[in-house]
């Protein structure tokens, strides 16, 4: 299934970007986020993951350790959110998703890796399910509970001093686009209590005004199921 | 080669802990670019990654933490994109943008896919919670899946190093992981013939030499 995101494209014109997305992943919605930024339009490619669409001769082509997302443009593929998303800055710098100051760049890329690495890989589908095996579902809950308030207790005070309107400042860059999608994971399938994170709750509502945050998220997306 | 000195004028400075892989990448990457820095310790044994001094320059209380005149950076992925812009020098990124990308993207499977899954911290949880006889086990089998993974993304690009004949990005965060890979956690390495050659080429470099860790000042 393809369908075209990022804005309306006329019947001939094809986008020169596809992005290997599914819905739910939180990875692929930073990249369309991104991309929604920078007003660039894209060929939705679905991949179902609960069919093992990523395990097929074509998808493993395209990226051999079948995750999502993948980005194609041209003849440069690029696959995992935070290469595409420094691979997009590069190629199109409308939109810049990195500010200039070296310190202020610094903090985007901690706050970017906080996520990748302290809390998203802790809480990913294979990971709970084996400590749900192993040890329950309270366990599981308290285990994904505990990680991901561990790492939205250093995000707090990591961006404490840089906030603005947005995570580092008044403009949206790098870390807000690793943010948002985790941030909405934690509260709607995990039910944080996100009282004791004022700056994340409080830039949650935030992006909840931004088109480009929206139009990315997983309910929206062409391989959404339909309720 | 010795990148440390006793001066206290050196501009850089590196919190660290000898036995951190995640210290080791940003140690070698100081050593390819020929900078000098003034070695922290950070002893974790004794906590002192959660001393009030510490928490000011990292609030995750991890090493490492990279202190560059009045910039502060953590996170050792951070650290290396920082000192690539600040310290143009023996770049860590290709031009090309397919090959920086794969760069990119075998530094981000090793930081978010194989590491975070290892970390003491981690395998303590999982000893406590599901047993000792498992902390072992789940180590390996993250650290083998990730291997799989690289060896299949890099078996077309690999020659001396990861992704050509020079060392980048990927080399940096690939040296450490290998080698604690096998000596930490004792996992066979003749399943991944790429990585086990090109692991042969880091060991030949007294660049990486330098960063072992049985030759940083903290070492036991």
């Amino acid at each position: 299934m393809a369908e075209i995101g990022g804005g309306v494209a006329s019947s001939v014109e094809v986008p020169k970007l596809k992005l290997y997305s599914y819905w739910r992943s939180s990875c692929s919605w930073r990249v369309r986020v991104g991309l929604n930024l920078k007003g660039l339009k894209y060929e939705y490619k679905a991949v179902n993951l609960l069919e093992g669409e990523h395990f097929s001769p074509e998808f493993s082509e395209l990226n051999p350790i079948n995750y999502v997302p993948v980005l194609v443009d041209g003849d440069v593929k690029v696959a995992d959110s935070f290469a595409i998303l420094l691979y997009l800055e590069e190629k199109y710098p409308q939109h810049p998703l990195l500010p200039c100051d070296l310190q202020k760049k610094a903090i985007n890329y901690q706050a970017a890796n906080i996520v990748s690495s302290s809390i998203q890989p802790l809480q990913n589908l294979a990971v709970l399910k084996y400590i749900g095996d192993k040890c329950g579902p309270d366990e599981q809950l308290a285990w994904v509970r505990h990680h991901i308030g561990k790492g939205f207790a250093a995000l707090e005070k990591l961006l404490k001093h840089h906030a603005g309107k947005y995570a580092t400042g008044d403009e949206v860059y790098l870390a807000d686009l690793f943010l948002a999608p985790q941030i909405h994971a934690a509260i709607t399938r995990f039910h944080l209590d996100m009282t004791q994170f004022p700056l994340l709750s409080r830039l949650n509502e935030t992006y909840g005004h931004l088109p480009a945050f929206c139009d990315a998220m997983p309910e929206k997306q062409p391989d959404a199921p339909r309720s | 080669m010795d990148a440390q000195k006793n001066s206290v004028n050196l501009k850089l400075k590196l919190y660290s802990h000898w036995q951190s892989s995640c210290s080791w990448r940003v140690r070698f990457a100081l050593n390819l670019k020929g900078l000098s820095y003034d070695y922290k310790a950070v002893n974790l044994a004794k906590g002192e990654q959660f001393s009030p001094e510490f928490e000011k320059l990292n609030p995750l209380h991890f090493v490492p933490v990279l202190v560059d005149d009045d910039i502060v950076v953590s996170d050792s992925y951070a650290i290396l994109l920082y000192l690539e812009e600040r310290y143009p020098k023996s770049t860590l990124l290709p031009d090309d943008p397919q090959l920086r990308a794969l760069n990119l993207q075998v530094a981000s499977i090793i930081s978010s896919s194989i590491q975070p899954l290892h970390m003491l911290s981690i395998l303590k949880y999982i000893e406590e919670k599901v047993g000792p006889e498992e902390r072992q086990s789940w180590a390996i089998r993250h650290i083998e899946n990730g291997l799989h993974a690289l060896e299949k993304l890099l078996k077309n690009y690999a020659c001396r190093y990861a992704t050509g004949d020079k060392v980048y990005l990927s080399d940096v965060f690939l040296a450490p992981q290998i080698a604690v890979a096998a000596t930490r956690f004792n996992v066979d390495m003749s399943k991944f013939p790429t990585l086990s050659r090109i692991h042969e080429s880091y060991e030949a470099l007294p660049e990486f030499q330098a960063s072992a860790p049985q030759r940083q000042p903290d070492a036991v």
